[in-house]
């Protein structure tokens, strides 16, 4: 759809932006919860790009991590469970010059909104999509989500879950047409950060899945790993997502060209390890948006071709 | 038994000498055209029916609709084809039974006998090639049929529609409709020329040589019936006052939201609200509009608000189970005062129902399906003419008051096709560029106005009106509530704006005297069938008025005093209520018609009902014996 109608001051605007144009009330999360470090992240990039508030929107399910939003100061769409991605990709193919981001919780994303993410990957409207994981229901307090780890004890499953968790970035990497694909962890700010920055500057449906600590509810769950550098395995390559603040402190590395998909679905599968990087990136996959961008017509130029169809029914 | 049919030629006995054929003059005539799925009966009937219009006669035209794409052949409930009724003025829905059948196999004419749609002594035009078939089978059940048939009293001509079509195509099966049409033409006397102009556009996407075909075996149809049948149908037309169009409820609806200005429609198909789909799907790209077909109901309501958000007009399409998925995101679009268009194209229920056919019974899912409460506004259109307008009048109403509004058409509308005049499209329809100016300094997402509940919205893109719509409870400043007392005050403005819009609408007009004895009550597509029952009645001399509703939330003002004129109320619906005198069920546990169950809570008046889930329009005949029953005690000319 053209946006002719929409259009941006863009001409005499200059306005600079701090940080503090993007905040909004104090989060209400928990403290240590790993969403204020992705509010952080995000709002360091909108200051970055000098985002205009105005034409960025935030669309979220619910969640404690669909609260983001409201933590803004762009405009935002706190929606309903699951189908966040829905709204978004309602919001981005009528208004393209919008600057998209969608926020997820496990739950969320890969169980009741299962069917929307997928297909959203396969239709790559150009948008980032943030699954905050923190493997566990965290809002409705701690039931057994898609990506709990087998064996884990939640309030729905007091003996501890019975399968093996979903992968979910296999899963992303499986879809047909997807073109971005990376995972980073909140306590990790500067790969955070450098992740939420090329998911944002991709053109596409950016998938990021951010491993999110709940010290609510899963205290244990990232415990390990944050103590222990050597748990993570960075993905590395000149075209991928590069941090020199971690080369010290991360030693595992694994040269990974995230043009290779097939290497990528490798990557993903299960290993002692937690791989965070760029898995897939290609931004010559169509995008849904482009095909259905269609020329603006004046309501009389619209009248004249009614005037045509409805010849066709003439008596 | 040897059955004795008339006329029973051969392709040889074409252009014997022959007497006048006898004229029927009349001035309401239905007809059918039936056969197997796959053989085209629906597209003769089409182009009959336009060819009818075109040249001045009412027309009401119905599918029948076997539920399976491709049923058996030769089965008694695979019957695909049409019905066309003509006039000699505006025909409003599809009468009782039929006069004339042209038939391309005796089980599926005999499934249409079973269903009671024929009349008595119809006359019956039939393929008979069944009758000397090489299968012994097939012959036995000819002659079973025959038998039953002729008992009934049919006037039956049997045709050899096959081996004369073979003189023109390779395969028959493809051919006989159009055979069909050549004899109906000639039957009712019919420009052939228009006709052709027809076949031209419905094989507009195939070659000339097809369409030099079909032409030849219209031909053919017709020059064997001036040839062979011995009688002619009269119907006499209408001088057009006005351009006329026609088109089916679904079109009308397609082309309805163009005209409101509507930019993107998401659904997912389902019938039988698919074939609007399928008619944007042709036009809608040429307007700039998008069509988007989503991976669920759920995710297409979720494209339709998020669009709506941003500030483009959207709609989205279903029918009763997708209604049911839908039922968050209305709920949703509800709290955060997004405007939406949901059409629902209602089908027979619950679950998956009678998927093709016609019933009412979403009404109270549309008012109440949602958890909490969710104030919208119902609009139900009773002709195909209202379809079309139906869409005009939802786009605005969402947008001042900033709701959901609910199209409840039905699959009678969505198939049925008729004539209606072509309306003056006005460009103030298409709506004003969105708001996108900045928001003045202070200015809240929810400035209620306290007396109506009405605001301003700021889509993004408008500096300074940045803020977060939410499901949750909020405030004016659509702040998170935490505090009670803001959830009841923001539901009151929700509500207030049905009020509101319900102080500007008129007392709905009274068809028929305004007192009387009985006052029947309708709602969407049955009006045309219930106005015609209540003249019938009329002119037998009973005091019988209807009302018919179009706007079903909120309610028309006025109606308890209009209620009050009458000894009696009663609506009559499609969809399916307790009987009274069936076992258990007495006058408190009853479960009521839909119409009547809100009219009763809301006027206290007691608003009987009669109801039926036939899975078909309801019949003006059946209207006007359940009018003769239901009159209440005392009442002259009553029924004893
Ligand atoms: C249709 C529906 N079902 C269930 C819920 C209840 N619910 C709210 S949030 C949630 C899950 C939250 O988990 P997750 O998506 O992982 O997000 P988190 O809170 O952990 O950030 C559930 C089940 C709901 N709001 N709506
Ligand atoms: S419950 Fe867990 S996910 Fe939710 S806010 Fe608290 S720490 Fe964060």
């Amino acid at each position: 759809m053209s946006c002719s109608l929409f259009h941006l001051a863009e001409a005499e605007d200059d306005r600079v932006f701090e940080m503090s144009d993007y905040q909004g009330p104090v989060a209400r999360w928990c403290s240590g919860c790993g969403d204020h470090s992705v509010l952080t992240s995000v709002q360091r990039i909108l200051t970055d790009s000098q985002a205009k508030p105005e034409s960025t929107v935030f669309v979220s399910g619910i969640g404690c991590s669909s609260r983001f939003p409201h933590y803004l100061t762009t405009y935002g769409f706190h929606g309903i469970h699951g189908r966040a991605l829905t709204l978004a990709t309602g919001v981005k193919l009528s208004r393209p010059e919008l600057d998209v981001w969608v926020v997820m919780g496990d739950g969320d994303c890969v169980s009741i909104g299962a069917g929307h993410w997928i297909h959203a990957v396969r239709y790559n409207v150009d948008m980032v999509a943030l699954m905050l994981d923190n493997n566990i229901y965290g809002l409705t307090k701690k039931q057994t989500s898609p990506t709990t780890p087998q064996g884990y004890k939640s309030n729905t499953q007091p003996y501890g879950s019975y399968l093996p968790a979903m992968n979910p970035l296999e899963a992303t990497l499986g879809v047909t047409n997807a073109s971005f694909v990376a995972q980073t962890a909140e306590w990790l700010p500067a790969h955070l950060f450098a992740t939420l920055k090329a998911a944002h500057e991709h053109r596409g449906f950016a998938w990021v899945r951010i491993l999110q600590r709940c010290p609510h509810f899963t205290a244990d769950m990232y415990g390990d790993v944050v103590k222990d550098p050597s748990r993570v395995e960075m993905l590395v390559h000149d075209d991928g997502i590069t941090v020199p603040a971690l080369d010290k402190i991360i030693e595992h590395r694994v040269t990974h060209d995230p043009k290779d998909i097939h290497r990528a679905r490798e990557l993903a599968e299960e290993s002692e390890q937690i791989r965070l990087g760029l898995f897939y990136r290609d931004e010559s996959r169509p995008r849904y948006e482009q095909t259905r961008s269609l020329p603006h017509h004046t309501a009389d130029e619209k009248m004249a071709i009614m005037q045509q169809e409805f010849d066709r029914y003439a008596v | 038994m040897a059955i004795k049919l008339d006329t029973v030629g051969s392709a040889e006995d074409a252009g014997q000498g022959r007497v006048a054929p006898r004229i029927l003059e009349t001035r309401d005539h239905s007809v059918e055209i039936v056969s197997d799925s796959g053989e085209g009966a629906q597209k003769c009937g089409q182009i009959f029916g336009s060819v009818s219009a075109k040249m001045g006669n009412g027309v009401w035209t119905v599918e029948i609709i076997p539920a399976e794409v491709e049923p058996p052949p030769r089965s008694l409930a695979g019957a695909s084809g049409i019905r066309i009724r003509l006039g000699d003025r505006p025909v409003t829905n599809w009468g009782d039974e039929t006069d004339l059948v042209v038939a391309f196999n005796e089980q599926v004419l005999l499934g249409r006998h079973r269903l009671n749609s024929l009349k008595q002594g119809a006359t019956i035009v039939l393929e008979n090639m069944w009758a000397s078939h090489p299968d012994e089978a097939v012959r036995n059940q000819w002659q079973a049929a025959m038998e039953e048939l002729t008992e009934a009293g049919y006037h039956i001509i049997g045709v050899p529609m096959e081996d004369l079509c073979l003189t023109v195509v390779d395969n028959a099966r493809k051919g006989k409709n159009m055979f069909a049409l050549g004899l109906l033409c000639w039957i009712f006397d019919r420009d052939v020329d228009k006709a052709k102009e027809q076949i031209e556009h419905a094989f507009r996407k195939k070659s000339q040589a097809v369409v030099d075909k079909n032409h030849e075996l219209l031909d053919l149809g017709y020059e064997w019936a001036s040839q062979n049948l011995g009688f002619r149908v009269q119907v006499p037309t209408m001088e057009a006052e006005r351009d006329m169009v026609v088109m089916n409820g679904n079109e009308a609806i397609a082309l309805g939201a163009v005209a409101a200005g509507m930019e993107l429609a998401a659904m997912y198909p389902i019938t039988p609200a698919t074939s609007v789909s399928h008619h944007l799907g042709e036009i809608f790209e040429r307007f700039g509009g998008v069509l988007h077909q989503a991976e669920d109901e759920i995710a297409a309501a979720g494209v339709a608000i998020g669009a709506s958000y941003a500030g483009r007009c959207a709609f989205t399409i279903t029918s009763g189970p997708g209604l049911a998925l839908k039922t968050e995101f209305l709920g949703l679009a509800v709290m955060t005062e997004i405007p939406l268009v949901l059409v629902d194209v209602q089908r027979g229920g619950p679950s998956t129902g009678l998927p093709t056919k016609v019933e009412q019974s979403d009404l109270l899912a549309a008012m109440f399906g949602q958890p909490g409460d969710a104030p919208k506004i119902i609009l139900a259109p009773a002709t195909i003419e209202e379809c079309f307008h139906s869409m005009i009048t939802a786009r605005r109403l969402a947008e001042i008051f900033r709701t959901v509004v609910v199209v409840l058409s039905d699959a009678n509308l969505a198939t049925g096709v008729a004539p209606f005049h072509r309306p003056e499209l006005l460009p103030e329809w298409q709506g004003g560029p969105p708001d996108q100016s900045a928001v003045p300094n202070d200015g809240r997402p929810y400035d209620w106005d306290e007396r109506t509940g009405l605001s301003d919205r700021f889509i993004p893109g408008r500096p300074g009106g940045m803020h977060t719509v939410t499901g949750l409870a909020h405030d004016e400043r659509s702040k998170v509530a935490y505090d009670s007392a803001i959830n009841e005050r923001s539901s009151a403005m929700r509500s207030r704006k049905l009020a509101a819009f319900s102080s500007t609408l008129l007392p709905p007009p009274v068809y028929g005297d305004p007192e009387g004895d009985l006052l029947v009550v309708g709602w969407g597509s049955t009006k045309g069938a219930i106005e015609e029952a209540v003249d019938r009645v009329r002119e037998e001399g009973l005091n019988v008025s209807s009302l018919h509703l179009t706007f079903l939330s909120p309610l028309p003002p006025g109606l308890k005093e209009i209620f009050s004129r009458f000894r009696k109320v009663m609506t009559v619906e499609i969809n399916y209520s307790d009987k009274p005198g069936e076992p258990f069920v007495n006058e408190q546990n009853r479960r009521r018609g839909q119409l009547s169950f809100v009219l009763r809570g809301t006027t206290l008046v007691d608003v009987d009902c009669w109801t039926r889930v036939l899975g078909e329009p309801l019949r003006p005949s059946a209207i006007v014996k359940a009018i003769k029953e239901n009159l209440p005690e005392g009442t002259a000319g009553e029924e004893s």
